[in-house]
């Protein structure tokens, strides 16, 4: 099963890479604690919709756009997103995130089916720009904590946190 | 002599480890989630600081080679952060984590279904996801207890860890209809649902007739399920009478716990009862 989802995924890279720079994503084959039985269809349209969150998010820090988020981000997470971009425009800044390598894996898809959360080891540049100005560009390897909730059509994120480990 | 190198040794470990503690900026590797903190940058004059991360966004005029103190509310939202200080043409850069608060302060509570049938194998299912004062998920191990208590003072109890920030698990319905409380509990905070446990299918459903002038009387006993919880009035019971190839049927609703109906009285004809997919005895009807 896995392997078809590892192959999509293949897929999913060519794809990005018409973006800006090529990103490398990686699924490893889900840890999932809990009794419901993953299918395959939920598993990759969890991470094509948060690979496509990533592009909001990127997107939506670049150009201070709110309404970007709407798609992937819910509850929380988009608040405290909406809450950054406005700091980040009340500041005059912008930061882009580039995106290089996302490590995939699902680790927990609750019994009732309404939540589901993955890690990702992912690797991306932070640009800051002060008033379209650079003032620091930073590669940064970090391992996020993503807990998403199915909506009408697609998966969106509730919780996007970068742990310490 | 040994002892003075083994000291000189310790000393070393420990700035060591000091040193580990902060980044290249002078920044701690991790600060918890609405803590304060101070930096001390080197140098002198004035730069610019920006802290940036996907939960928050900070940029501050700073004095070089002064303490510059971050107050408790400055960092709330746990994440990876890039600090950079620009200073004239120069700038330097570190990085560091804003860690959730260790003690949790809310759960969000999954649970499922509010309303099942009793005596259902792992039929009620409830996840947790645990989360600080700032809503900052805890990724770190914490215990969680799971309970369910029926309204006759029978109580299951799970005891798990979380893992990733998150929980769950499953209980059997109860034999006994009622309104079930379910808890989850993580330290001193609880959250709670109700689960509402229903009579299931009747079963061992029987009924009698006796001649009631030039009709039959049709009547049931008392429709329970198999854990004999009452199924509720309102349930309907259908009587099928077949009498030389044509088939009559009354659907009837339970009232005050049976079934009752008046059919016509034919010598020979078959009776049946059934509630939904749950078929009862038959009576061959020879008066």
């Amino acid at each position: 099963m896995l392997r078809s989802v590892v192959v999509l995924f293949a897929v999913a890279m060519t794809s990005f890479s018409t973006g800006f720079a090529q990103v490398a994503v990686h699924v490893t084959p889900p840890d999932v604690n809990g009794t419901r039985t993953l299918q395959e269809q939920t598993a990759t349209a969890a991470i094509r919709d948060y690979l496509e969150a990533w592009q909001s998010f990127k997107t939506a820090l670049e150009q201070n756009r709110i309404d970007v988020l709407d798609q992937d981000f819910i509850g929380t997470e988009k608040d405290k997103l909406i809450q950054t971009i406005q700091e980040q425009d009340a500041a005059g800044i912008r930061t882009t995130y580039q995106d290089r390598v996302h490590d995939i894996q699902i680790v927990f898809y609750s019994p009732d089916g309404l939540s589901l959360e993955l890690t990702d080891n992912a690797e991306y540049d932070v640009q800051v720009l002060d008033h379209s100005k650079s003032v620091g560009t930073q590669r940064v390897r970090t391992r996020y904590i993503v807990v998403m909730t199915p909506a009408e059509t697609r998966w969106r994120v509730r919780v996007f946190e970068a742990v310490n480990e | 002599m040994r002892f003075v190198v083994l000291l000189a040794v310790l000393a070393v470990a420990s700035m060591d480890n000091a040193l580990a503690q902060v980044d290249s900026l002078g920044f701690p590797r991790t600060v918890q989630a609405g803590s304060a903190f101070s930096v001390q940058f080197e140098g002198n004059g004035q730069g610019t600081l920006y802290i940036v991360g996907p939960g928050q966004v900070l940029k501050r005029d700073v004095r070089l080679g002064e303490t510059t103190y971050f107050s408790a509310s400055s960092l709330c939202n746990a994440g990876h952060y890039l600090a950079v200080l620009s200073a004239g043409s120069s700038s330097s850069k570190g990085e560091f984590d804003v860690l959730p608060a260790s003690k949790p302060a809310d759960v969000s509570f999954l649970a499922k279904p509010s309303r099942l049938p009793v005596g259902l194998r792992n039929g009620i299912t409830g996840a947790v996801y645990v989360f600080d004062g700032y809503h900052n998920l805890i990724a770190s191990p914490m215990p969680v207890q799971f309970e369910l208590a029926n309204p006759s003072g029978g109580t299951q109890t799970r005891s798990t860890v979380t893992r990733y920030g998150a929980a769950w698990t499953e209980f059997d319905s109860t034999p006994q209809q009622g309104v079930d409380k379910f808890l989850a509990r993580i330290g001193d905070i609880t959250s709670s649902r109700i689960v509402r446990q229903v009579p299931g299918d009747p079963c061992g459903l029987k009924m009698s007739a006796t001649q009631a002038g030039e009709k039959l009387h049709l009547v049931t006993e008392p429709v329970r399920d198999c854990s004999g919880n009452s199924v509720p009035d309102g349930t309907i019971v259908t009587f099928t009478q077949t009498y030389r190839g044509a088939q009559s049927t009354v659907d009837v609703p339970l009232k005050r716990g049976i079934a009752e109906v008046e059919m016509p009285s034919h010598a020979g004809a078959t009776i049946s009862v059934a509630s939904g997919v749950v078929l009862g005895n038959q009576i061959q009807w020879e008066r």
